[in-house]
Parts: structure tokens; C-alpha cells; sequence
């Protein structure tokens, strides 16, 4: 076999910016820009690497303040091509964040309590983030069809990238998801199909899918353009240092479903020290998990630097992938940092939502019901110092999972008189 | 026991570029066994230098992933269908 070398492992007839190959997290093999995911020497997931060389700390800094208000201000650390802004996309990003003052008293954090509200996205997740990379990477690759499997999110992410950019989409979910979240893909327009089986069989089918002429030419966002699509969690650590003034936080709390988005917010941070734009401090990354979905969680605490799949059974389900395929990054990232991984019920997820509305006004879903849980639980264990600047990630709207909270309703029913209202203890 | 095994498109290189291709074997370890000895070089994508699964591979046996199962010791059928899929994830 052919020894590749960075300079073979090109692709010049891609333009996706600094991007410049491809390598494997594993073995280190490079490869050229391309639709594939796992190193054919050793299927270790494939990543991008980059080529950042030549730039200016102070006039990327100004290059990035003067850009848009959304995530291509940041397309120079991106696989993307320097005119991204100008093409047909979602544009997500830029959202809040908020500073969580009221959250902060109820869990006693006195060094700065903030919540990345992703809800803010075009299509409410985060999942806006990656799918606008993909979209991208499609483009670039000669792809008409944009596709993924999907625990809902995503899919209704990638029906509205497609729409925008004129692509044909086909999203495959688990049949039994939540009836919000397929109104929310199905709107778009696209093929929405729902297999029978748990997103792990969703997964799987895909991937067969894509090796078989009948998904040929098509762009699976989370399979074969998972390397460049995996890259758009990388903006959620640019935003919140950019947003903190350039500042690394002390703690972050990120959910885990795959594992893809913590592993991102490390690499992403660990690029903003290594151009200079933050100063280089130590930073904690901690990972949240639903107990009734909890591989990553339980092999943290067992020591493990591997994950045993579970078949997961959580109203998380946004999170409720039981074969987690970053998950040993995951670990490694936790203990590298001083983080941990915890788990919470779903009854604590159900609370933490309802403490995030009540004392911040951000309806959460049920994956922001277990960053917010976990939050306090680390808290409560010690393993989170509360005397430290704190992120906690919401990564979605909470319109989008209202089963999670439907016992919530009515404080009273009244007659439309004042006798009623005072009978009923509602006067000040 | 013949089965029969989808190849992922990484190791076609391996079986003459066909997606699936049948094998003999009792257990999954035998099976990849068989499948190197007409298939050269596609046991060590597959299996690590202890000969355990790697990491980022996913067998199916009938649907069925391995690693609920026995592993390399899982039986395969007469007729049962093996899948080998690269780990991928994202929701």
C-alpha cells in the first residue's frame, strides 16, 4: 500500500478554505478532502486538518469581529470557502448568551453562571450549526441530495438547509419519535421516513445505505460528510470565548448524545489558544448524560476508556444514542481537563427544565434539562467549583419536546369576576 | 455454516470491489478467519494487533450487534447475514 504523505493527501480541486485534508483520529492517516468518514486503514473516525499557517492573531481577530453576525465570522477556521456568506444557507449561530444571575442563586455559583441558548437557531438546535457545514461540503462535493438519520433535530435542520439551497432532502428517523419534532422536519417539504427501530438502527441503516447504488450521490450529513459537518460545533466554543471578550470560561457543561459536539468544543478552544486569541489557561469540559442513555457516564466512572452501548430508554431523546462513536474521546477529554461525566434521572431532567424557565425564562428541551441537572448535581458532588465562570449549553427549544413537561398547566380556573380571582388567593 | 457478509465500501479494495461476499465459520472469529484466507489483508482492518474487534468497527450478526452479544464469539447461523459497518454517530 502507498505510503500518503501530506503533501499526496490533497485535494486541489476542493475549495473548502483552510481545510486541507483529511486525517484519522486514530492512526494519524491522511487523506484527501473527500465524501468518507473512517480510515480505511483502521475505520478511526476521519477529522479535518487544517492548514491556519500565515494568519495574523490581531487581524483574524478584526476579520472575525467585522463578519456576520452568525457563524461564518468565523469561516477562516472552517472547511468552507472564503465566499460562504454569500451562498444559500440557514446562516445559524451568534445566539445568546445569556448571563444566568437567578440560576446562579438557586445552585449557589458565585463566579458567573451562563447559558449558550442554542434554541436560537433557525430551526431551534444547535444542530443548525452543523448541517449549515455539511451544506457546504455537499456543494462542494457535487451532492444534489442532503440526507441523515436523526433523533429529530437534525432532521428538521437538514429539511430547512435543502429548502434554502434548492437540494432534494430524505431524513430517516426512529418512528416513534416525538410528534412535535416530525411536524417540525416534515414542514420543510422533504422525504421524512421513519424506521422501525431506535436511532442506532436508524444509524445503521444509513450507513448500508450509503454503500449500496441506492443512496449513491447522496450527501449523509452525519455519515459521509460527518468530517466536515462535525467541524460546525467547533463555532459554539468560538462564540462563547468572542462573547466572554475573548476569554476561555473556567467550566463547561455540554450534553453528550454522540460525543461529536464536546469533542469539537475542545478542538475548537484548543484553537483559539493555539492562534492566540485566547490567553492558554486550563479549562474543565464536563459531559452530560441521561441516566436511561448513560454509556459514556458509566464508563467514566468506572474507569473505563471505552464504552459499552446501552439500549437507551430516556425522554432524552435528542441524547439517546446507546453506541456513542466519540465517546472514548469523551473520556479522554474529561480526565485530560479535570471535567467529569454525570447522569441524571428523568424526573431531575423534567425539574431542571422547569428551574431554567422559572429563573431565566429559557424553555429548554429535554437535552437543556439535563445539562442544567447535571450542572446542579456536580454541584451538589463537588466536582463543579462554583466559585468558577460556568457555561452550561442549551442546545435546543423546548417546544420541541412538550411531552417532557405536559403535566405542566393551569394554576387555577377562575370566573371572569374579582370575587372569583380574590377567592381563588390570586390578589396582591 | 455458510453466511453471507456485507462489505462496507473501505475494505471493497479487499474483496474485488463486491459488496457482499459469503464465508464459512461456526463463530464471527471464525468467519473473519475465512474471510482472510480468500480476502488478504482484510482481517487486520477489522481486528486490532490482540486480535479484539477494533473499536470504531460494528458487526451485525442478523441485525443483532455484537458487542450485546459475545463478540468475536457470537455464533453465526447457517445462512445468517453479517454486517461490518464503520461506527458513526451524530443525532
Amino acid at each position: 500500500m502507498a505510503v500518503q504523505t501530506a503533501e499526496t493527501a490533497t485535494n486541489p480541486t476542493v475549495d473548502l478554505g483552510p481545510a486541507a485534508a483529511l486525517s484519522c483520529r486514530e492512526c494519524g492517516h491522511r487523506v484527501p478532502l473527500g465524501p468518507v468518514f473512517a480510515c480505511e486503514e483502521c475505520f478511526g473516525p476521519l477529522e479535518i486538518a487544517y492548514d491556519f499557517s500565515g494568519y495574523d492573531t490581531e487581524e483574524l481577530r478584526k476579520r472575525i469581529e467585522s463578519g456576520p453576525a452568525n457563524i461564518w465570522r468565523y469561516a477562516p477556521l472552517l472547511p468552507v470557502p472564503s465566499d460562504v456568506a454569500d451562498k444559500p444557507n440557514i446562516n445559524p449561530g451568534w445566539t445568546k448568551l445569556v448571563k444566568a444571575d437567578n440560576l446562579a442563586r438557586e445552585l449557589g455559583v458565585t463566579g458567573g453562571l451562563y447559558v449558550k441558548d442554542d434554541s436560537g437557531n433557525p430551526t431551534h438546535s444547535f444542530k443548525d450549526r452543523v448541517v449549515a457545514q455539511a451544506l457546504e461540503a455537499a456543494r462542494a462535493f457535487g451532492f444534489t441530495t442532503l440526507s441523515c438519520s436523526s433523533t429529530g433535530n437534525l432532521a428538521g435542520a437538514v429539511g430547512a438547509a435543502a429548502a434554502r439551497a434548492g437540494f432534494r432532502s430524505c431524513v430517516f428517523i426512529p418512528h416513534d419519535l416525538e410528534q412535535g419534532k416530525v411536524v417540525m422536519a416534515a414542514v420543510y417539504g422533504g422525504e421524512l421516513i421513519g424506521i422501525e427501530g431506535n436511532y442506532d438502527d436508524v444509524n445503521r441503516f444509513c450507513s448500508e445505505l450509503i454503500g449500496d447504488p441506492a443512496g449513491e450521490g447522496w450527501g449523509f450529513v452525519n455519515v459521509n460528510l460527518r468530517p466536515y459537518y462535525a467541524e460546525g460545533s467547533k463555532t459554539l466554543a468560538y462564540e462563547i470565548c468572542e462573547q466572554l471578550g475573548w476569554r476561555l470560561p473556567d467550566q463547561l457543561v455540554v450534553p453528550i448524545a454522540s460525543g461529536s459536539q464536546l469533542t469539537k468544543i475542545d478542538k475548537g478552544l484548543r484553537e483559539l489558544i493555539g492562534l492566540g486569541l485566547v490567553e492558554d489557561r486550563p479549562y474543565r469540559i464536563f459531559g452530560a448524560q441521561a441516566e436511561g442513555c448513560s454509556p459514556v457516564s458509566v464508563a467514566y466512572k468506572a474507569g473505563h476508556d471505552v464504552v459499552r452501548p446501552q439500549k437507551p430508554n430516556t425522554i432524552a431523546k435528542s441524547l439517546a444514542i446507546g453506541n456513542p462513536a466519540d465517546g472514548p474521546y469523551v473520556l479522554d477529554i474529561a480526565r485530560r481537563t479535570g471535567g467529569a461525566v454525570e447522569d441524571v434521572t428523568d424526573e431531575q431532567v423534567v425539574d431542571a427544565i422547569k428551574l431554567l424557565a422559572r429563573t431565566e425564562g429559557i424553555f429548554a428541551e429535554t437535552a437543556g434539562g439535563v445539562t442544567v441537572g447535571v450542572t446542579k448535581k456536580l454541584i451538589d458532588s463537588g466536582l463543579l467549583d462554583p466559585s468558577l465562570t460556568t457555561v452550561v449549553l442549551n442546545t435546543g427549544d423546548g417546544l420541541k419536546t412538550l411531552d417532557a413537561v405536559a403535566g405542566t398547566g393551569l394554576t387555577a380556573t377562575i370566573r371572569p369576576n374579582l370575587d372569583s380571582f380574590r377567592e381563588a388567593g390570586l390578589a396582591s | 455454516m455458510s453466511v453471507s457478509v456485507r462489505i462496507p465500501t473501505i475494505l471493497r479494495t479487499y474483496t474485488g470491489g463486491r459488496s457482499e461476499v459469503t464465508a464459512e465459520g461456526a463463530t464471527l472469529g471464525e468467519v473473519i478467519a475465512d474471510l482472510e484466507k480468500n480476502h488478504t489483508g482484510i482481517s487486520a482492518r477489522v481486528l486490532d494487533d490482540q486480535g479484539a474487534l477494533r473499536r470504531f468497527v460494528n458487526v451485525y450478526v442478523n441485525d443483532d450487534d455484537v458487542r450485546f452479544e459475545q463478540g468475536l464469539q457470537t455464533a453465526t447461523p447457517d445462512g445468517a447475514g453479517i454486517s461490518i459497518i464503520p461506527a458513526v454517530a451524530g443525532g
